[in-house]
């Protein structure tokens, strides 16, 4: 692949007249441009905001970065006071702390004299003095204290289906890959051919049923009711199969010669050398599963059970929309998929390509 | 995964997997060594069997009863009744005069939906696998740009949508910014579809455009220098040999996004909630709504409709096949 890649481009290069750069160019990174603003932007929008305090949000036009009042030490006054630049009467300007506020009218005092007498100015007169500076609060709350959002849960259950689907569907598609590839029995083909007929078929269309069957089996508000029903994928049979398919039989004739049982041609042979379509299998279980949102809606419906994306749902559908909670707990939640593809990205950008195709 | 690394759970999983094998070679020593094929599907069948195929033919039987208990054995057998109820209209292309005018709305809804996402996705990614396939600086950093969106949850894409378009929102003041006039986008009926495509769009474009990428890819150089050579200029090259060599792909494209977007729920659940009105309510929520979400749950109307649902899948499905026999035999 890379060399066709080098003399495609050589032959771009050569077409477009050595190194010059020509209309074509300016075009192609313009749309990589605004493509890059438009992709990046929105997230970068929400990350600047999660920062801001509640205060700050509801600011129109949105300042750029989060700012915030800043709050000044006083001596005598327990609590830190807000910071305002006043326009006094004779129509100077100066720094003053704001003790409280009646009506249109503050009560200020100088920060750097506190013991003078407190001065009474209109609040048209003032404006908050500000400084940048990142609201962790609002990352920090709802970890610790907020009644209806319990992030800790939702992430582990998140990270238990997540993580105990995708090995699931690996053993379990990896072995039905198997039995379809290597061994010749009755029915092997009528198996594939229903496996994989329901690869058009989603979970949307069987809804009722499948939630009669997980309520009698008492999977109703367990983990376990969203993990086992979409375990065995058609996808990861068929992707797991086609590749399968070029191992050569050889390796397993000599494995049973020195002896091997079948689970052991299986587990010591099949498995290792399968690796690159099980990773690319791993790979599409997390991104499903990890976001899998309309399932649990129906199977979770107890607090304790949700699972992020169910509680994130949850918490932005309340009728208050605390925004700031929101947008903080938002980005927690993109974060570990964020870091995983920061690492994988070359990765998994192949991998998708190449099994895309078949 | 780590874990694997762990002497413990290493040889736990040692354990586990010896003890595998001491019960399946007895089996083996038995059954012989080709039949060993139907204990290794055994698992997966099973929970294909129980969680796939059996409540696909209960679904049948659901959708021919009435009553609002969840157990078969409680529920009234209606025979098509709850056909009759969503196919009851006085003019089909008229939603107001269907009893299940919800029903008719989500069809009507979930049409036009797929027919301006699908189009989009075609366009967008189509455009983007071409200009990420020219001679580029950093293809891999841009080529993450257009994916990373497809790995965020829909929640998660869905709130940082609701969030640019708020009424006190970014977009709003970029509008106003223009000189336009600021809105609540997503609570305006003409707006509220086209952002709705507009976010699944962004949302779901990266995937098929590394599909389509690796098509480009794989066309042979030859061929290019070839038409070079009869003197074909860029846009020839791309009318006679990019275009039909990258037809099988863009098929593959066209099925996948289309099959998609008939199911599509999530970003739009989180996004309008299917409002406003039911502007933006399509099939899925319908289903979801009748049979989970509302006070009455019934389950009959949704199973019904969802049979609508799966027979629409399996239409466009069985047109695909057709095609695509047709391309391949062209």
């Amino acid at each position: 692949m890379p060399a066709d890649r080098i003399s495609i481009s050589q032959f771009l290069l050569k077409r477009s007249g050595g190194a010059r750069i020509d209309l074509s160019d300016v075009l192609t990174y313009l749309y990589l441009t605004l493509g890059t603003i438009l992709m990046f932007g929105p997230v970068l929008w929400l990350v600047a905001s999660s920062f801001k305090t509640q205060a700050g949000l509801v600011k129109y036009p949105p300042p750029l970065l989060p700012y915030q009042q800043v709050q000044v030490e006083v001596e005598g006054y327990d609590k830190p006071l807000p910071l305002f630049k006043v326009t006094l009467g004779d129509g100077s300007l100066r720094e003053l702390a704001q003790v409280r506020r009646v009506g249109i009218e503050a009560q200020m005092v100088d920060p750097a004299n506190p013991a003078a007498e407190t001065i009474k100015v209109n609040i048209r007169q003032r404006e908050p003095v500000e400084e940048v500076r990142l609201a962790w609060e609002n990352y920090l709350d709802p970890l610790v204290e907020l009644e209806n959002f319990d992030f800790f849960t939702y992430l582990k259950n998140s990270v238990i289906v997540t993580t105990v689907a995708t090995v699931i569907t690996l053993v379990i598609n990896s072995m039905a890959a198997f039995a379809l590839s290597k061994y010749r029995f009755k029915g092997r083909d009528a198996i594939f051919v229903l496996f994989i007929s329901t690869l058009m078929i989603p979970i949307t269309v069987i809804l009722v049923p499948v939630f009669l069957v997980i309520t009698s089996i008492g999977w109703k508000n367990n983990l376990w009711g969203v993990i086992i029903p979409g375990a065995a994928t058609p996808t990861g049979i068929f992707l797991l199969r086609q590749y399968m398919l070029t191992i050569p039989d050889e390796l397993l004739d000599a494995a049973r010669i020195d002896g091997a049982s079948e689970w052991h041609i299986y587990w010591r042979i099949i498995l290792p050398l399968a690796r690159p379509a099980l990773a690319v299998l791993a790979i599409f279980s997390v991104m499903w599963r990890w976001n899998d949102f309309l399932w649990p809606l129906i199977v979770l419906s107890q607090n304790d059970y949700f699972t992020l994306q169910v509680g994130l749902n949850a918490f932005q559908g309340e009728l208050q929309i605390q925004w700031h909670y929101v947008l903080a707990m938002t980005v927690v939640t993109l974060l570990p998929i964020t870091l995983v593809f920061a690492f994988l990205q070359r990765f998994i950008t192949t991998g998708i390509a190449t099994t895309g195709m078949k | 995964m780590l874990g694997l690394f762990d002497p413990v759970a290493r040889s736990f999983l040692l354990l586990l997997v010896t003890a595998v094998d001491r019960v399946l070679t007895p089996i083996q020593r038995r059954v012989g060594i080709d039949r060993m094929g139907y204990i290794f599907v055994l698992p997966n069948l099973l929970i294909f069997g129980i969680f796939v195929l059996f409540p696909m033919l209960l679904n049948f039987y659901y959708a021919m009863t009435g009553g609002t208990k969840l157990f078969p054995a409680d529920r009234p057998f209606v025979g098509l009744g709850n056909f009759e109820n969503l196919f009851d209209c006085e003019d089909f292309l008229s939603p107001n005069s269907c009893q299940e005018d919800l029903f008719w709305r989500g069809i009507f809804n979930t049409i036009q939906y797929v027919i301006l996402q699908v189009s989009g996705i075609v366009l967008f990614s189509l455009a983007t696998a071409l200009v990420l396939n020219r001679r580029i600086v950093a293809r891999g950093f841009f080529r993450s740009v257009f994916f990373y969106p497809v790995l965020l949850s829909p929640v998660v894409v869905a709130l940082i949508w609701k969030w640019v378009l708020q009424h006190e929102g970014v977009l709003n003041a970029i509008v106003e910014i223009f000189g336009g006039e600021s809105r609540r986008w997503l609570l305006d009926t003409n707006w509220a579809m086209f952002w709705v495509v507009f976010v699944s769009v962004w949302a779901l474009m990266g995937f098929y455009t590394l599909i389509l990428l690796a098509g480009l890819q794989s066309i042979p150089p030859e061929l290019y220098e070839a038409s070079s050579i009869d003197g074909a200029n860029t846009w020839q090259d791309f009318r006679f040999v990019t275009l039909p060599l990258l037809m099988p792909t863009m098929f593959v494209v066209l099925v996948l996004s289309l099959i998609r977007a008939v199911q599509m729920f999530d970003h739009i659940f989180v996004l309008t909630g299917g409002g406003p009105g039911t502007r933006t309510q399509l099939m899925v929520q319908y289903i979801y709504t009748t049979g989970f979400s509302n006070q009455i749950q019934l389950f009959g109307l949704s199973a019904a409709a969802s049979m609508v649902l799966g027979i629409s899948l399996l239409i466009l499905t069985l047109l695909q096949l057709r095609v695509g026999n047709q391309s391949s035999l062209a």
